[in-house]
């Protein structure tokens, strides 16, 4: 007989072990169902974490470690804070796209003038663009009470044929010849995002997302915010009592993460993907749930756990050029880390007894 | 406006509400039980592509639809394990399922892009099909339609009249309480998530094998949300159920009329938002009644 018994405080190795032990599951487990699917699965494990950085084709793929890496640290700060107090933001997605949608009208309406100021101008639009798309569903959850789970993910719905319209129609390359998809910001020397340092895939969003992290820990650990996101996710009637209003609570925690979703879908329209396509988003803000529950909703762990999964798209990619995997197992395999993630977690609030309980 | 049949935009409302309602029906079960299972998403297209990938290899829709609920319950017992025995967090363990749920079918169904799939005939009513009106809106469609209305009676039957049913709102209400009195939380809680996730399966197959009727990738486009969405519209109540999936099956209908109709000057994208929006609209304008008492918290016997 199994028991799990409440420990009186949640243990702390197994705070820090667990994330690593769910890497290596994840590795065991996918390699049984590659192994299932008729593929080689040392082979696409190998693939997946090790060739990006260290195989034959690594001077291109390392540099894209960071280029993944930032917009998935820079959204999964934001979502981490709303996480611990309780508040789900799960349309990331949806504000990363209206950020990039803000960003590059703003960008392209100054076309083709040259000014030092159109660049910031985008990145305030940007952060403004995800800021607005989160306020929906904050202020539809202080007023009516609604959902804000269920809100934050129509919009990214909403989101996308937003995307799909302007990419289509308003912010379409009038000199594209009838594709769709709009001017590449990337040539338009004032509203480009460029790489910083050859070679490295460094960025201004990088750069951002760096600051994020420094700027998360400090407030999750020192500042009066940090505090009051807590207690709120520990005890949500002690905060009341502690002073801190629930509503001003949903609408600062929603409007961060969306501020920084938008930030992260600014730099990347202006940087790396450079246009705004039909298919600009490509999930980074659902992968950036499982950076912030792997990073244990913790700054630093977040920019651990954005790296490595970094590195997951990176391996995809290269598993469905050279393995014919395609690219969704990768999204399973992220699933399967998360699973693997919290099944473990268990051990640290509960530890396993065996045998029969004493009388009580 | 003038060119859309009222006849055939009816008729479509009760196609394209059946795979919510199906979703949503399980998923109300799983909730009274007081369990919030944000993986309907990822269930849905997991039975998508095992209904689909059965039906065409053994020629019956039939049994792509019994394949589709089995792949369904197997999923939602990885959730079931997860938060009953493991007791992790439901949003987290939901939301993982979904993710998982998407890239597993994305794999499954990698073969089967472009197929052809059986075809699912219309369920043969004589003289009911013939009633003028009433008769080609709602008895010339598939037997799915109907076993999913079915589906929903007997839910209603089974929380409001049987002595099981009562026990499984109890613990959902107050586990505690329930547990005190002797009743098997965790047991009832598994079983209700197997059932949500055999009717989000069903839902998933009635998309890939009826509605589209073929396979691609994410082709749930976000239905087992808005299955989630309409259980809170409904306030965990059968009857109301129907009505919200009707709702939204009107929205999405009427919004594909207008698109083939071609008669407005509106951008089909544009048209493409009307379901989420209305679906949110519902959210706010409807306020839900009380969810049940226990919803989302996760139960271990020793506090």
């Amino acid at each position: 007989m199994i028991r799990l018994e409440r420990r009186p405080e949640p243990s702390r190795a197994w705070t820090l072990a667990t994330p690593f032990v769910a890497v290596a599951l994840t590795m065991v487990a996918g390699g049984l169902l590659f192994a299932l699917l008729g593929k080689d699965p040392i082979e696409a494990i190998r693939t997946i974490f090790w060739d990006p950085l260290f195989g034959d084709f690594a001077s291109y793929s390392r540099p894209q470690l960071l280029v993944k890496a930032g917009p998935l640290i820079l959204i999964a700060i934001g979502l981490s804070l709303g996480f611990r107090a309780g508040i789900w933001n799960i349309g990331a997605e949806g504000q990363y796209i209206l950020g990039a949608i803000f960003a590059a009208a703003t960008g392209l309406a100054f076309y083709p003038a040259e000014s030092w100021l159109i660049f910031p101008a985008m990145i305030l639009a940007g952060a403004l663009g995800g800021l607005l798309w989160a306020m929906i569903p904050a202020l539809l959850r202080v007023r009516f009470g609604t959902n804000e789970v269920l809100v934050s993910l129509m919009l990214v719905y909403v989101a996308e044929a937003l995307l799909a319209s302007m990419a289509l129609g308003l912010l379409r390359n009038p000199d594209g010849m009838g594709f769709p998809g709009s001017r590449n910001l990337a040539q338009y020397p004032s509203a480009a995002n460029p790489e910083l340092i050859a070679g490295t895939g460094m960025h201004w969003g990088v750069v951002l997302a760096l600051v994020a992290v420094i700027v998360g820990q400090v407030v999750m650990t020192r500042h009066q915010l940090g505090f009051r996101v807590r207690l709120a996710g520990q005890s949500p009637r002690a905060a009341v009592f502690g002073g801190v209003n629930p509503s001003w609570l949903v609408v600062v925690c929603m409007g961060l993460s969306g501020a920084l979703a938008g930030l992260a879908g600014m730099f990347e329209v202006a940087g790396p993907a450079g246009r705004l396509g039909i298919d600009f988003n490509v999930g980074y803000g659902f992968t950036a749930i499982i950076v912030a529950f792997l990073g244990r909703l913790n700054p630093i762990g977040i920019l651990l756990a954005g790296l490595l999964m970094a590195l997951t798209y990176i391996g995809g990619e290269l598993a469905q050029l050279q393995m014919n995997l395609p690219l969704a197992a990768i999204q399973m395999f992220q699933g399967m880390l998360l699973f693997f993630l919290l099944a473990i977690d268990v051990l640290t609030n509960f530890s396993f007894r065996f045998g029969r309980r004493a009388v009580a | 406006m003038s060119n859309i049949d009222p006849i055939l935009l009816l008729s479509a409302i009760i196609v394209v509400s059946t795979p919510i309602l199906l979703a949503a029906i399980g998923e109300l079960v799983v909730e009274r039980a007081g369990v919030l299972n944000l993986g309907v998403e990822g269930m849905m297209i997991t039975g998508a592509v095992c209904g689909f990938v059965v039906a065409t290899a053994t020629g019956s829709p039939w049994l792509g639809f019994a394949g589709a609920a089995l792949g369904g319950a197997l999923l939602s017992m990885v959730f079931g394990i997860l938060t009953q025995l493991f007791l992790s967090n439901q949003v987290a363990t939901g939301l993982a399922l979904t993710l998982f749920g998407l890239g597993l079918s994305a794999l499954l169904g990698q073969g089967y892009i472009g197929v052809k799939g059986p075809v699912v005939p219309d369920l043969y009513l004589p003289g009911l099909r013939d009633i003028p009106f009433l008769g080609p809106v709602m008895f010339r469609h598939d037997a799915m339609v109907y076993i999913a209305l079915l589906i929903v009676a007997l839910v209603w039957l089974f929380l409001n009249r049987t002595r099981a049913g009562r026990v499984l709102r109890a613990v959902g209400e107050n586990h505690d309480a329930a547990h005190a009195l002797g009743y098997k939380v965790v047991r009832l809680r598994l079983a209700a998530i197997a059932f949500g996730g055999a009717c989000a399966g069903l839902g998933g197959a009635y998309l890939s094998l009826v509605r589209v009727p073929q396979w691609t990738e994410g082709m749930t486009a976000g239905a087992g949300w808005i299955a989630l969405a309409i259980v809170v519209f409904a306030s965990w109540r059968p009857g109301r159920l129907v009505l919200g999936a009707w709702l939204f099956g009107g929205a999405t209908a009427l919004q594909l009329a207008l698109q083939a109709s071609g008669g407005v000057q509106i951008p089909i994208e544009y048209l493409q938002m009307a379901p989420y929006l209305a679906t949110i609209l519902v959210l706010v304008i409807l306020r839900a009644g009380r969810a049940p008492g226990s919803l989302g918290r996760p139960f271990h016997a020793s506090s």
